[in-house]
């Protein structure tokens, strides 16, 4: 791999260690990862069958719907955008209030949800891909601060309280969400679908061309492509994929709040991201249902001090650990085949 | 009385104030951030946090012990300094090797360390700390009445701002920063200790995040967020002068809280987010920033 540094670490991916394993399933792994997918999904499927609480699995797989969009982004194009909360939280609270004010149907809300994500995107992506590296994440993370600023003082979203109580209505004016059980399927069925939809953006020629522009910009773009033009969609998909993420969010815990769209949630994402493994493909997955499992452990154990112990992991990962639980366990994989 | 646009006088130039102090605290943490960049590659996330500690160390001193607010004014910035000390030398110095995003993710992660510690300590709500006699009460300019304490923040960091480009710019240790920010590999074989440069970097860096702590907690509540509120839009101030430039971030950081005060005057509810609008328009004309060189 060449190192050509682009002055300002122009789409430089953090995740270059991990290269060769760009994608779990695209490596020599191939089938004992497609196995370990079908034995997490069947896990998922019998889950809330055998006591585990269906509220917590949901809250983790929106939140791995958006550390996947996220990983898109700064795995796979090597941009690391700071604001991804403004289209999370963003979203959640488009969607929880056409469902909950306007009684649209979930499904549409969910879908105006995404449209108000990727219109966010538009703008913000335009602006900030002026920009790279670490101008790029501070360029996102102003942007993103103002938006949730306009959020958190627009009318509708009901300032410190949020928006509360949200019915989750009836999906395509059928069937009812209100049990956990629907809903669970229900997000399930979301999570599977972007889950295949990235997995097929990573693996199209048009995947291709955004790993090369993390590998090397200068490069691609004398290969003649339209570079800015890739990032712009690239930050579009993935910002509308946020906003799926915190629109069903919102309608699982039946609340839509500001914690969502604060810069706190961006920098949540990223600990997701980088503990399960960037630019692994099970990363993001892996790395959501870590946090939130902590966080849960936590809340109850320590209470405010989970705050802390986020931070105290997050400057391990940097430290120590960059590349996460799915990388290691990779890198583990590699030196044993190695050796036999 | 007079008015400019059915505003009148002394409320406007009470608002230009009170936004030339806030200019102060952008531009003193500008230059801590462009001071630390420039020879570091790092964006110091945790420098709103080291100014929120800052102004803890001159509450918790006056509270504890009645430690007054010269003696804060000192060891609020060395204290701050010496745990940029010990950041530098037990945690950044391992990553120097790697992508500058890693920098701006571990100290994203002290910051998170700081603020929860502190909240845990002290809660969210806010502390008052109140200004030393000798600085309070007001001075009547003739237009205007101008709070002592204000016209001293103002009148520090504008010294405190000058003495930082002046070392820089000007002295042989200045050069021998410069220098290191361009070559480092070179100034080392110079004989100079380029590693026991970079830790003092960080820790002046930092020592000038406590100072500006230290200077605000009489003007706003001393509270566990009062530096993530304010680091966001000093990164937005960073990118509109140009990450690059010492006298960029001194100049943007006044200019800015002087535009932010206007807006107060004629538009309050554009006031939050002025200074986030001006940097898109900046980035649509000028993606180095006002004062960067080349993109």
């Amino acid at each position: 791999m060449s190192d050509a540094r682009a002055p300002e670490g122009a789409g430089l991916a953090l995740g270059k260690a991990e290269d060769k394993s760009v994608s779990w399933l695209g490596t020599g792994t191939q089938r004992a990862s497609k196995l370990a997918w079908l034995v997490g999904l069947l896990v998922l499927v019998v889950a809330p069958f055998v006591g585990v609480y269906p509220i917590f699995v949901m809250t983790a797989l929106c939140f791995a719907i958006f550390a996947m969009a996220f990983n898109l982004l700064l795995g796979y194009t090597g941009l690391l955008s700071f604001g991804h909360a403004a289209f999370f939280g963003g979203a959640a609270y488009v969607t929880g209030w056409l469902v909950h004010e306007q009684h649209w149907s979930p499904e549409l809300g969910l879908l105006a949800g995404m449209g108000a994500a990727a219109a966010a995107g538009l703008v913000v992506g335009l602006i900030a891909i002026r920009r790279q590296g670490i101008y790029f994440a501070m360029v996102t993370l102003a942007l993103a601060q103002m938006l949730a600023y306009g959020f958190e003082h627009a009318s509708f979203t009901g300032g410190e309280d949020g928006i509360q109580g949200i019915q989750r209505g009836k999906l395509l004016g059928l069937l009812p969400l209100d049990g956990d059980i629907a809903l669970y399927f229900f997000v399930l069925a979301v999570f599977v679908a972007v889950f295949a939809l990235v997995l097929r953006i990573v693996h199209s020629p048009y995947g291709q061309v955004l790993k090369a522009i993390r590998e090397n910009e200068p490069r691609a773009i004398s290969l003649g492509y339209n570079v800015d033009r890739y990032k712009l969609l690239a930050f579009v998909l993935s910002a509308s994929l946020a906003g799926l993420g915190g629109g069903l969010k919102s309608l699982v815990l039946h609340l839509a709040t500001a914690q969502d769209i604060r810069w706190e949630q961006s920098g949540e994402v990223i600990l997701m991201t980088l503990l399960g493994g960037l630019g692994t493909f099970a990363g993001p997955v892996v790395g959501a249902f870590t946090v939130v499992g902590l966080q849960n452990l936590l809340s109850d154990k320590v209470g405010s001090w989970t705050g802390v112990i986020i931070g105290v992991i997050f400057v391990l990962c940097v430290v120590a650990f960059r590349k996460g639980i799915v990388g290691e366990l990779l890198a583990w994989h590699k030196r044993r085949s190695q050796k036999s | 009385m007079t008015e400019i646009f059915g505003v009148p006088l002394p409320a406007l130039f009470g608002q230009l104030m009170l936004g030339l102090v806030n200019g102060s605290f952008y531009a003193m943490l500008s230059l801590g951030l462009a001071v630390i960049f420039g020879l570091l590659g790092v964006v110091n996330f945790a420098h709103g946090a080291l100014y929120m500690i800052g102004a803890y160390v001159a509450w918790y001193g006056m509270d504890r012990w009645g430690i007054n607010y010269w003696w804060a004014l000192l060891l609020g910035p060395l204290l701050v300094g010496i745990l940029g000390v010990v950041i530098e030398r037990l945690l950044l110095k391992r990553l120097y090797k790697l992508d500058p995003l890693y920098g701006l993710l571990l100290t994203f992660g002290l910051a998170l360390i700081f603020q929860g510690v502190f909240q845990q300590y002290y809660g969210s709500s806010g502390q008052s700390y109140s200004a030393p006699e000798q600085l309070s009460g007001a001075t009547n300019l003739g237009f205007m009445f101008l709070p002592n304490y204000r016209g001293w923040v103002v009148a520090v960091s504008l010294v405190v701002c000058f003495g930082t480009w002046f070392l820089i710019e000007r002295t042989q240790l200045g050069a021998l920063l410069r220098a290191g920010t361009e070559n480092p590999a070179l100034v080392q074989a110079f004989g100079v200790n380029v590693p026991l440069m970079v830790t003092l970097t960080y820790a002046g860096g930092a020592a000038l995040a406590g100072l500006a702590g230290v200077l605000a907690a009489p003007v706003i509540q001393v509270s566990p967020l009062m530096g993530s509120n304010l680091i966001i839009v000093v990164f937005a101030v960073v990118v509109i002068g140009g990450m690059g430039s010492i006298v960029g971030s001194i100049v943007t950081g006044l200019v800015l809280g002087l535009i932010e005060g206007l807006t107060k005057v004629f538009y309050p509810e554009a006031s939050g987010v002025v200074v986030f609008v001006i940097m898109a328009i900046v980035l649509m004309i000028r993606p180095a920033g006002l004062f960067g060189k080349g993109a």
